[in-house]
């Protein structure tokens, strides 16, 4: 059985026979619980989008991620490379919430949160207030060219093309702070990469949302593929209720189905209509399918309006259209959650604890030790010492881990602006004979003077040799 | 890359990318016995998993067209093709190029502004202490220790002995035209028992004990090979770089076992010259870290 497309031109040139020629889906309008929540989702999700780049922080844009600068700004969080652990965390858990939703309820994502559907949902509603209703649009895609048509179809054109700039515009604004972005473009002062990306983040939208929609689910999207191999039996999936519907076929509201020998299905094609990825659910589950519900909403409409029961397509399970029990709570379930709980927990509590403060010690390399005049055995480190926090410190450095050692630094105060590295090369100097072992742990510790939560302790290394 | 190889690459890219071209031909031609569009192919997996015939989108064999003539056209601007330069001219050596003399115009005018100050203003200036300290964890920390302490053969150049003289100009020379301390081997002329005694002697020049007997015999021999060097005071030589063997410091070691060695077989000091590949401006501002580091201990 074929994609269900519209009936088409199918004697392609003789170069690309195996090549077809991609047919415009025109998804019907549709209204319903389903297409309620989408619309929720599209405009939280969007409005967060445009919106956030705008807000500001302590004396920062609220969310950036400052590449040369190398500092991630989330709210009040200022992440460094060094912490990108946390972002491997951050995508383990999207990976296991993933294996999570999919298992439980399907393409829940595909349907209502992707970017993909999101904004071609966007671009939609755009299309059907510049061209009308699906069935004014494809009049308008048959009718010849007049200057109405390039009027309507510029016009759509063009609000796409400004409202993918603008969507452009704002992704290079989580990278650079965005009112200089806007002031530099309205002064057409815009740097080179700057500009490209804009373009190219807006040619992506309006290529993804504008022309190329449900083929990037079909074919380009890998997630599109393997959530099929987390589904099972207890999976919650649109499903068309072949029991209830089968034989279909067209009736009066007022005739009695059971004596014409029809089931609940009219055949009045609407979920297929409705359908952006074009697929006939009532073929069953299809991998083209997005599990946007649209058919379900639709589908209400018309039993609603028909006085049958609803739901003749809707979330089930293979089970129970098999007429088995549905187990929502099972084994994968109970450890997917388990893990995803353990996780988040773990990577909230990290960021609770999170101390913005960090030492690294460097112990120079050059000699294994040094033997000043008087016999005293060095050793020579050099200290990063980093100061993640929103504002300057002065701090103290304590060392321990030898009898009677000496700490030898330059200057006994230690200041670092906010946000910055300095190096400090520093001595710890001990007396041969307290020597314990050829390499020695020292511990390093590292205190604000101000704020004495902001503690670091580290291990240090310290090598000498020993007096028998 | 020689002229063989140039060609192994250039031909066997090329004909890749026309082979490329070839591949996506010879798969649109539809074979006899091929299930027609929309069939299922017959071909069954476990038990109830088919496959059908549904063609590509038109759009995808767009795209790697594309692609192809991208990759044409990279070879003709960029070297992809052995020694063939590319209509661009990019290089390597370009690029570095490109981004060092960018950094030259960032940063030259502030070493030049620290070139027209003196070594002294400089140790007083923070910023120049602070750039002199990050050149010096980069080109000497290796051999001086990053808190310029030294190392046995490497000098600290935190304390107040000056192999070279303690003035500023001394310490730039020092580092724009490094030095080779030379301390000729002197066991041939002594002999074994001649440098014990001369050993004993210096050890005693420091107010350390020593056999009386050795020293006084080492006295008429250091006067005799090493006064012309070290001074007849043992006070060293500033403009050779001869140590002062009066004071406590010891460049390779001071026990008696160390300083024997260095007498019988002595010691090539090496400091590299960095006026080539630092540049002037960029030691000046160095000597005024170091002669900020003078009596910091």
């Amino acid at each position: 059985m074929a994609l269900n497309k519209t009936p088409a031109d199918n004697t392609p040139s003789c170069n690309e026979e195996l090549y077809a020629k991609h047919e415009k889906i025109y998804p019907r309008a549709v209204s319903g619980l389903f297409a309620t929540w989408r619309v929720m989702g599209v405009l939280v999700l969007l409005g967060a989008y445009y919106f956030i780049p705008w807000l500001n922080w302590d004396n920062h844009q609220a969310v950036l991620f400052d590449l040369p600068d190398r500092k991630f700004f989330i709210f009040g969080l200022t992440f460094w490379p060094q912490d990108f652990f946390y972002l491997a965390v951050l995508l383990i858990i999207a990976a296991l919430s993933l294996f999570f939703f999919t298992t439980l309820a399907g393409r829940l994502w595909c349907g209502y949160a992707c970017p993909q559907t999101v904004w071609t949902e966007a671009f939609l509603w755009i299309e059907r207030k510049i061209e009308g209703s699906r069935n004014k649009q494809m009049k308008l895609a048959k009718a010849p060219w007049s200057a109405r048509k390039l009027r309507i179809v510029g016009t759509k054109h063009f609000i796409w093309i400004i409202f993918s700039l603008w969507t452009g515009f704002t992704f290079v604004g989580y990278f650079t702070p965005i009112t200089e972005l806007w002031a530099s473009s309205l002064a057409i002062t815009l740097g080179p990469w700057e500009t490209f990306w804009v373009f190219f983040y807006g040619f992506a939208t309006y290529g993804n949302a504008g022309w190329m929609r449900e083929q990037v689910c079909i074919y380009m999207c890998p997630y599109a593929r393997f959530q099929s191999a987390m589904f099972d039996k207890n999976t919650l999936v649109i499903s068309y209720d072949d029991a209830r519907g089968e034989p279909r076929g067209s009736r009066k509201k007022t005739d009695n189905r059971e004596d014409k020998g029809l089931g609940e299905c009219v055949d009045c094609t609407l979920c297929v209509q409705v359908c952006p990825t074009g697929i006939d659910i009532r073929q069953g589950l299809q991998y083209q399918c997005i599990g946007c519900a649209a058919c379900v909403d639709v589908c209400n409409q018309v039993m609603e309006k028909m006085d049958y029961p609803k739901n003749l397509i809707r979330y089930t399970t293979e089970n129970a259209i098999e007429g088995k029990p549905t187990k929502i709570i099972r084994p994968r379930i109970i450890f997917y959650s388990i893990l995803l709980l353990a996780t988040t927990s773990a990577l909230i509590y990290a960021m609770l604890v999170r101390i913005p403060l960090e030492l690294d010690i460097i112990r120079d390399r050059n000699a294994l030790y040094r033997e000043t005049n008087e016999g005293l055995i060095e050793n020579v480190y050099t200290l990063k010492v980093i100061n993640m926090d929103n504002q300057a410190h002065d701090y103290s450095l304590h060392v321990t881990g030898i009898e009677q050692l000496k700490l030898i630094q330059r200057q006994e105060n230690i200041y670092v602006p906010s946000g910055q590295v300095i190096s400090l090369p520093v001595r710890v100097q001990v007396d041969p004979i307290n020597i314990k072992t050829a390499a020695s742990d020292l511990t390093f510790t590292l205190q604000s003077k101000s704020n004495k939560e902001l503690i670091v302790i580290e291990a240090g290394r310290f090598i000498g040799p020993l007096i028998r | 890359m020689s002229t063989f190889w140039s060609w192994f690459v250039a031909i066997l890219t090329i004909a890749n990318l026309i082979g490329c071209y070839w591949l996506i031909k010879w798969a649109t031609k539809p074979r006899s016995g091929e299930a027609a569009e929309g069939d299922v192919t017959g071909h069954t997996w476990d038990g109830d998993l088919q496959e059908f015939n549904n063609p590509l989108p038109r759009w995808w064999l767009w795209l790697f067209y594309i692609t192809l003539i991208f990759a044409f056209l990279y070879m003709a601007l960029y070297p992809g093709s052995g020694i063939y330069k590319g209509s661009f001219g990019w290089s390597q050596t370009g690029q570095y190029e490109a981004e060092m003399s960018k950094a030259e115009q960032t940063y030259g005018p502030i070493f030049a502004k620290f070139a027209k100050q003196d070594i002294p203003t400089l140790a007083n200036d923070p910023q120049a202490r602070q750039i002199g300290q990050r050149l010096f964890i980069n080109y000497c920390s290796t051999c001086h220790g990053s808190d310029a302490g030294g190392a046995p053969g490497f000098p600290n150049l935190t304390d107040n002995d000056w192999l070279y003289g303690n003035k500023a100009e001394d310490i730039e020379n020092s580092i724009l035209n490094g030095r080779t301390g030379v301390m000729p081997a002197m066991g041939g002329a002594l002999g074994e028992q001649g440098v014990k005694e001369v050993t004993a002697y210096v050890i005693s020049l420091s107010g350390r004990n020593a056999d009386t007997a050795l020293a006084s015999s080492g006295k008429t021999k250091f006067e005799a090979m090493c006064a012309a060097c070290h001074h007849a005071s043992g006070t060293g030589n500033t403009l050779i770089g001869a140590p002062n063997l009066t004071d406590k410091t010891w460049l390779y070691g001071g026990s008696a076992g160390i300083i024997a060695k260095t007498i019988r077989d002595g010691r090539t000091g090496s400091m590299p010259p960095h006026r080539n590949f630092l540049g002037e401006d960029k030691a000046h501002v160095l000597a005024g870290y170091i002669y900020s580091l003078r009596n910091a201990q």
